[in-house]
């Protein structure tokens, strides 16, 4: 049987075009990933900013040897959004699909199924599938008993869990930055580039609860599955999925990959991702069946 | 797609209980949505919805008097336990419902294999928000309808609307989803209950207020939603409507508690070839319903007319008072 994978999702934050190419250098030469979803995902204005960088980022993560998709915008309703996604399919890659319009374009071709279209059950599993889905990352607040009943339905595709980062919550028409920094979205000035990691919102009883990506929303915990991996393996999970954040992703990456290989106690793993997250509340609760902000 | 004709126009209105499908069908709806007792659709709360025997009767009800029922089967099935939605589709076509209102791209195989002469709407839940995505469920599924996702403007409707051989209906008063339908995990981050899984957004099972230091706290799971001065009134604690602080301010970082009046882009609406306007709400009250549905009869018979609309008496019917045209108007975002 072939040993889990591990998938790095797109980075979901306005990053500056040189730290978004050195992360990614650095991800090729060092991290133990195996499939790298790249692309902009959230917010069509900020494509132009890392599109020079975005060949040598490929050629680079291919030379090392992992498995380059390219990841469709989550909500496209513009033109040139629906545009700028059907060119994907014109390239040598695999598509990593986020929204229903870009199904027609993949069909009959091996494509993967992002975790921003909705697969609930092995039903529409099985239907996407038999258009060709070969890898599917799961939404993030499905429970454990929902992806054991997806990933022991059908045997020949890769299933995979959000297990570490900011999990996504919502996306809207509106900017929520812009809206903080009262200026109207379409004269944002891309105020989204002051928060690597997302702008906290938190509780007016000061507990820090979500955080905004522009037109996103996300949750201020990181989930962390360190210590859910190897159950998650024994239900037939076959990839979990990183979440790009500014945190030392080679090593939450190493960490993962050892705790899968048993080179490493889940325990011990879970104390080291501590402390490379110092400012991070980890949270599982939505693979549990419970609150998703919960640690359980 | 062409302008739709004022007098084609559909209003198509919420019965949460089987009164509540009377009243609207007695005050002019041409078509009522509805869902089963249980959690295959997007308004499971307790008291509401419809038992089988309710269903037959009211779609008798109903369609003695011209009017339409949809059945709404609009969350996404659980994982091995399909069966309970793949009941709700068949018995809403045995019961000769007018329309399912589905979401869940293996429930909508499953009908349109199923039941092929049964119609298939497609739910606000699954957003479809472009041309593409929406001819994605017409020619994959044979859905002849799309609700369309609060996120587009009036001309993006129309823009839409012409790319495009299926009919879209879409929202015009109620409740107000800030953020794209189906792609929402807001509530069950805080409480573990969500629209997609259980039918349910901020469940009132996880609610919570008490008094500290003056304010009226409300809370959602172990969060606070709101906190207002005592004694002043107090919205529903809907997460995305709260209060909340965010970059050193304290504001409603998402959205204020305003709810969606589109009455005043009723004409432009039509005019982007529209074909039904939709009325939030199964869960309000009979007189809401009632009040709702009448103004909004009276406004299409006057549009079909060529006559002066009536509006105004909506205004205070709307959730805290204010309402918003939300992203139909482009500045909104």
């Amino acid at each position: 049987m072939r040993s889990t994978t591990l998938t790095l999702g797109p980075v979901l934050f306005n990053w500056p075009a040189d730290r978004w190419r050195d992360f990614y250098f650095r991800i090729a030469d060092e991290a133990q990933i195996d499939h790298v979803c790249i692309g902009e995902v959230v917010c069509s204005k900020r494509q132009p900013f890392f599109a020079d960088v975005l060949p040598n980022v490929i050629e680079r993560l291919e030379r090392a040897g992992k498995e380059v998709l390219l990841s469709s915008l989550v909500l496209p309703t513009l033109r040139r959004e629906v545009h700028h996604d059907a060119e994907l399919i014109n390239g040598r890659h695999m598509i990593e699909v986020n929204d229903a319009s870009m199904l027609p374009l993949v069909a009959g071709r091996p494509h993967a199924i992002g975790p921003f279209v909705n697969v609930y059950n092995e039903g529409t599993l099985g239907f996407l599938v038999s258009r060709g889905a070969r890898l599917v990352a799961l939404p993030p607040e499905l429970p454990r008993s929902s992806i054991e009943a997806i990933a022991s339905a059908i045997p020949d595709v890769t299933i995979e869990v959000w297990a570490f980062g900011r999990t996504p919550l919502a996306m809207s028409a509106r900017c929520y930055h812009a809206r903080l920094h009262g200026h109207s979205k379409d004269s944002c000035q891309f105020v989204c580039d002051q928060d690597t990691d997302g702008a906290i919102v938190e509780t007016l009883d000061d507990e820090p609860f979500l955080v905004v990506n522009g037109v996103q929303t996300l949750s201020h915990t990181f989930c962390n599955l360190l210590k859910d991996a190897s159950d998650l393996v024994s239900i037939g999970v076959s990839s979990l999925r990183l979440s790009p954040h500014t945190c030392d992703m080679v090593v939450i990456s190493q960490l993962f990959r050892d705790v899968l290989d048993g080179r490493l106690d889940a325990d011990d793993a879970f104390l080291r991702s501590r402390d490379l997250c110092s400012s991070a509340t980890f949270s599982n609760g939505f693979i549990h069946g419970a609150a998703g902000a919960l640690y359980l | 797609m062409t302008p739709t004709d004022a007098s084609d126009l559909e209003l198509i209105c919420p019965a949460g209980t089987p009164p509540a499908l009377r009243v609207a069908v007695d005050a002019g709806a041409h078509a009522v949505y509805c869902g089963f007792q249980d959690e295959t659709n997007a308004r499971n709360f307790p008291g509401l919805n419809f038992s089988r025997a309710d269903m037959a009767t009211a779609i008798a009800y109903a369609h003695q008097r011209d009017c339409k029922v949809f059945i709404a089967v609009n969350t996404f099935p659980r994982a091995g336990d399909a069966e309970l939605w793949k009941r709700a589709v068949d018995d809403a076509a045995a019961l000769e419902a007018d329309a399912v209102i589905l979401a869940d791209m293996g429930l909508l195989s499953y009908a349109s294999a199923r039941h092929p002469s049964l119609r298939l709407h497609l739910s606000v839940q699954a957003a479809a928000a472009s041309p593409e995505a929406i001819r994605f469920y017409t020619e994959t599924f044979g859905v002849k309808r799309v609700v369309l996702p609060r996120v587009l403007s009036v001309a993006e409707i129309a823009e839409i609307n012409k790319a495009i051989s299926c009919e879209t209906e879409v929202f015009v008063f109620g409740g107000l989803c800030v953020m794209a339908e189906g792609r929402c995990s807001l509530s069950s981050y805080a409480t573990g209950e969500s629209p997609n899984m259980h039918g349910v957004c901020s469940p009132a099972g996880h609610v919570s207020y008490h008094e500290a230091n003056g304010d009226f706290v409300s809370r959602l799971g172990s969060f606070t939603i709101n906190r207002i001065p005592a004694g002043q009134p107090a919205a529903y604690p809907t997460l995305c409507k709260g209060a909340f602080r965010a970059k050193g301010t304290i504001g409603q970082v998402f959205e204020d508690a305003v709810s969606l009046d589109a009455s005043a882009l009723l004409p432009a609406l039509c005019r982007a070839g529209v074909k039904a306007l939709k009325i939030e709400g199964r869960q309000r009250s009979r007189a809401y319903t009632k009040a709702v549905v009448a103004s909004f009869r009276a406004a299409l018979d006057a549009m079909a007319r060529g006559t002066e609309i009536p509006l105004g008496s909506l205004r205070p019917l709307s959730e805290g008072q204010s309402a918003t045209c939300g992203a139909y108007i482009k500045t909104w975002r």
